[in-house]
């Protein structure tokens, strides 16, 4: 946008509802406002809260796309808030709260219990017989290249993304997703944990695991750290298959 | 666990902890460790803490990496004093560089995925030179090292530009393993406090809005940083100050050095996002309109990697001399990062890439970013003993970005933030845990005490729900942070901060007059923008108040009026309390810090400006130092520093052990 054309008037349609309050019901509120230059949905939704109906509800944190908070459906799709310009959107925007995750209010949901239950069902640290290694001696050695394969791998933000763009979350209430599987493939990678395909087939042998994907692949397509979900899963899928046939 | 008292939950735990990022799920898992029950308070999930914002990585004197031969805890010491432009506490400096590499080499085993030294040749580029080092065969596959402002060595351990983030998901993932309860998306509003003795706080859940009492014997605040009382900050919108205002509002809790703010040279223009200074220290340049690196003419010994106080007084004197880049938001300078070359850049810069693409639509590896400094770290915070305690109420603990430990004076270095976060939480978590196990610990909890405070909080919300206040939270926000930024900034004149007390004292008077329209006793974020801003007034008042009275520059604390650093009259801390709620201003004290015990005495900080007005203990201290070395000449480095400034016995067991290198004997 230059200072020439003039600025847009940008229609936002945002699903409201907070479970809580007995009056509430769910609706589609319509905020108009100007677009301003390098504009992000982190500046249209504190624009709103702050001139329009301070009652909004919604999640930012760092507003830099590094924590994940902001994850909603814009214009149907799942994606970042805080990072997503105005200038690549149409003139009326549609924003809605993530669907699976248990509802807050507005465009604010619980993804933090979620991702709590998930680290606690699937064991998401590194399982190692030598807890209390001595702090003092050189540290264990290890390959660079390993170490960045593992990062690959780590630059997960808990978002949600990948589930909302999941099939077989919308039907699962238990399904453990893209971030589920790709935290163990992450951790299988990690020769610091000492678990077997053995041990990560009992966490994710089974429907609720890596069998319960559908091969739709809305999860690679949306996540915004780009990951390598697809290939994850699949390598995921042919591992616990051999450790099931054994 | 849980009882209730009327319409008044009360919880209670032996240790709780406020706040979820780094500084307080390590030291939650310290005290967990040692058989305490913990329970973790958390704003929003704790995997989404400002925390995971630290890109650049964490300063341990590792010395694998052949840029960083040579380093050890002597070196960083000495480029964490200097940083700090003497304000540090030197023993509290000394036990952290000591556990630092201690910390590094714990995440490891827990999963951090350091990047590690590969043996052979490689390109580097090194004061805008490509250049060839060559890495040793011995070194290979440990934790390697990047270039970072104000250091000798190459001690900035890294992953990636991610650190934080790996570094958050490893200690998150163990506090879960650990099964330490984190209450999420809850917010402490005030500390239970009896006799000079802390008992826990009063917490409202920010879902439902109930309002919990937390009672425990010891209470940790550890809730990062202030940045957003300033209008232009890289701080996460949760880094308002709220932990420090509580134990302000105590009366009895002091906060030290509030006036040392910290501004980050690169935020990218205007959005202020943080991009890493390991920028720089890979090699990218700041260039002016006329694409001429500037920083040679100012800082010819460190260039763009001085301290970042010095780095960013340098862009803003720069601007101010007409050198910045024109913009439809004002001036700005360029972040040069594209002789670095697009393998690099989106190996280990890629966050950084990231943020340029989504933010500015530029590509880093062939275009320019537009930077300038904006609000970046609070070096003040909770005044704290060695052990992390609040000297004037007990029972009080903080540690990370939330205290004035006090380990970064009037200066931070970039890398010693997040390093600070771990290492803190290791120390204090076990100086916790220590007082748990002590008599001193026990408490004679008062129910219809508890309730006292329970129901003034619960009070004050109803009457900005009720009490017809005209006045709106949003615009009291807006001109705090504008006064902030543009009267509390880099560069600090005496008519300006005085504008700025008074304007903040009248926005104090008038959030008492706040009035919240939405209703909803649940969720309702007016409601809690309303109560934050009066708790972050009392915040910036402490700032810009005690700004406004030292006369004197020092660190990131620049006086136009008083340019110098005066040792003779302020080699003080500043103590601020606010020990009547009707109060307009902090009651401010100051704290000496003592030359005669310092191990590296007052000098000139190896950029910067030179000039200083002498301690007049400072000769003698250093005479001192001179017959200590004669004394010791064929000593090695350990008893040296033993006999000028002992600090092992400070240390938790644990932690008090010299720490292994390639190549050096330290048995």
């Amino acid at each position: 946008m230059n200072d020439a054309t003039p600025a847009r008037r940008l229609k936002i349609n945002i699903l409201r509802y907070n479970p809580r309050a007995e009056d509430s019901v769910p609706r589609v509120e319509t905020f108009e406002l100007e677009e301003a230059a390098n504009m992000t949905l982190f500046m249209v939704l504190n624009e709103i809260r702050e001139t329009l109906d301070p009652s909004l509800e919604f999640d930012f944190v760092c507003r830099a796309g590094i924590c994940g908070s902001c994850a909603m459906m814009i214009d149907g799709r799942p994606g970042l808030a805080c990072r997503t310009l105005t200038k690549d959107l149409a003139d009326v925007i549609s924003l809605a709260p993530l669907p699976v995750f248990e509802l807050i209010a507005d465009l604010s949901v619980n993804t933090g219990n979620w991702m709590r239950g998930m680290s606690e069902r699937l064991a998401t640290w590194i399982h190692a017989n030598d807890a209390s290694p001595d702090l003092d001696a050189l540290e264990s050695r290890m390959e660079p290249a390993l170490a960045e394969e593992i990062y690959e791998l780590e630059r997960c933000i808990e978002c949600g993304c990948c589930l909302a763009a999941c099939g077989t979350a919308h039907m699962r209430e238990d399904f453990v997703g893209a971030v589920g599987l790709n935290k163990l493939a992450r951790f299988r990678l990690d020769p610091r944990d000492e678990r077997e395909d053995d041990d990560y087939y009992e966490l994710i042998g089974n429907d609720e695991g890596v069998f319960g994907c559908m091969s739709l692949l809305g999860c690679n397509d949306f996540c915004p750290k780009d990951l390598p979900l697809q290939t994850q899963i699949a390598f995921m899928r042919r591992k616990m298959l051999g450790a099931g046939l054994k | 666990m849980r009882t209730r008292v009327g319409r008044m939950k009360i919880i209670h735990t032996d240790v709780l902890v406020i706040g979820g990022g780094l500084a307080g799920l390590r030291a939650a898992i310290a005290a967990k460790r040692r058989g305490h029950e913990v329970i973790t308070l958390s704003l929003v999930p704790p995997k989404r803490s400002h925390s995971a914002a630290a890109q650049g990585g964490m300063q341990a004197s590792l010395a694998n990496c052949i840029k960083g031969e040579g380093d050890n805890e002597d070196v960083h010491f000495e480029d964490t004093v200097r940083g700090s432009d003497w304000g540090a506490d030197q023993r509290v400096v000394r036990m952290f560089v000591n556990t630092s590499p201690k910390a590094v080499r714990e995440l490891a085993a827990w999963g951090v995925p350091w990047n590690r030294v590969r043996k052979g040749p490689r390109d580097v580029i090194i004061n805008g030179e490509r250049v060839e080092i060559v890495e040793k065969d011995e070194a290979h596959g440990l934790i390697t090292a990047r270039d970072f402002g104000g250091t000798k060595k190459w001690r900035t351990n890294y992953v990636s530009d991610g650190t934080g983030h790996s570094m958050l998901y490893a200690v998150s993932d163990q506090a879960i393993a650990a099964s330490i309860p984190v209450h999420q998306r809850v917010e402490a509003l005030s500390l239970i406090h009896e006799q000079g003795r802390c008992q826990g706080a009063i917490v409202r859940d920010l879902i439902t809005g109930e309002l919990r009492a937390y009672v425990a014997r010891a209470t940790c605040l550890a809730t990062g940083g202030f940045g957003r009382i300033y209008r232009v900050s890289t701080n996460a919108v949760i880094n308002e100050g709220i932990g420090a205002a509580i134990a302000l509002e105590t009366g009895i809790a002091t906060l030290g050095n509030m006036e040392a703010v910290q501004f980050h040279p690169t935020a990218i223009f205007p959005a202020g996002i943080l991009v890493t200074e390991g920028c720089r220290g890979d090699g990218g340049l700041l260039l002016d309109a006329d694409g001429h690196r500037f920083m040679p003419d100012y800082e010819p010994e460190k260039k763009e990697l001085a301290s970042r106080d010095v780095v960013s007084r340098r862009m803003e004197q720069h601007i101010m001399a007409g050198k910045g880049v024109e913009s439809r938001f004002g001036r700005h300078l360029w972040l040069d990062i594209r002789l670095l070359g697009r393998a690099h850049i989106e190996k280990n810069l890629r966050e950084v890439k990231e943020i340029c693409n989504y933010f500015l639509g530029v590509d880093p590896a062939e275009e320019l970013i537009p930077v300038r400094p904006a609000q970046h770290y609070s070096m003040g915070g909770v005044r704290t003993d060695h052990n992390g305690q609040s000297p004037t109420l007990a029972g009080l603990f903080a540690c990370g970005e939330a205290a004035c430990w006090d380990l970064h004076g009037f200066n931070r270095l970039g890398g010693n933030s997040v390093a600070e976060t771990v290492v803190a939480g290791m120390i204090v978590g076990e100086s916790i845990a220590d007082y748990c196990d002590s008599p001193a610990s026990e408490i004679c909890v008062d129910t219809a005490r508890v309730r006292g405070f329970w129901k003034q909080e619960h009070d004050a919300i109803r009457s900005m729900l009720d009490g017809g206040g005209r006045e709106s939270s949003v615009a009291i926000l807006r001109e705090m942070q504008d006064v902030m930024t543009d009267k509390v900034g880099i560069f600090r004149g005496p008519r300006r901060l005085e504008a700025a007390v008074d304007e903040l004292r009248e926005l104090l008077v008038r959030s008492r007059q706040i009035g919240v329209r939405t209703r909803s006793a649940g969720a309702n974020p007016e409601l809690v923008a309303a109560y934050r801003v009066r708790k972050m007034l009392k915040i910036a008042l402490c700032v810009a108040y005690g700004a406004l009275q030292r006369t004197e520059s020092r660190g990131a604390h620049y006086r136009e009026d008083y340019p110098r650093r005066d040792d003779r009259d302020w080699l003080k801390r500043t103590l601020a309390t606010w020990p009547d709620e009707d109060q307009q201003l902090p009651s401010l004290s100051y704290e000496d810090l003592d030359v005669m015990s310092m191990e590296l005495p007052p000098g000139w900080r190896g950029y910067g400006e030179r000039d200083h007005l002498e301690h007049p203990d400072t000769p003698q201290r250093l005479a001192e130092i001179e017959r200590v070395d004669e004394a010791h000449s064929g000593a090695d480095r350990f008893q040296r520093q033993e006999a000028l400034m002992p600090f092992r016995h400070l240390l938790p067991e644990r932690y008090a052990g010299r720490n292994e290198r390639l190549g050096e004997d330290t048995q």
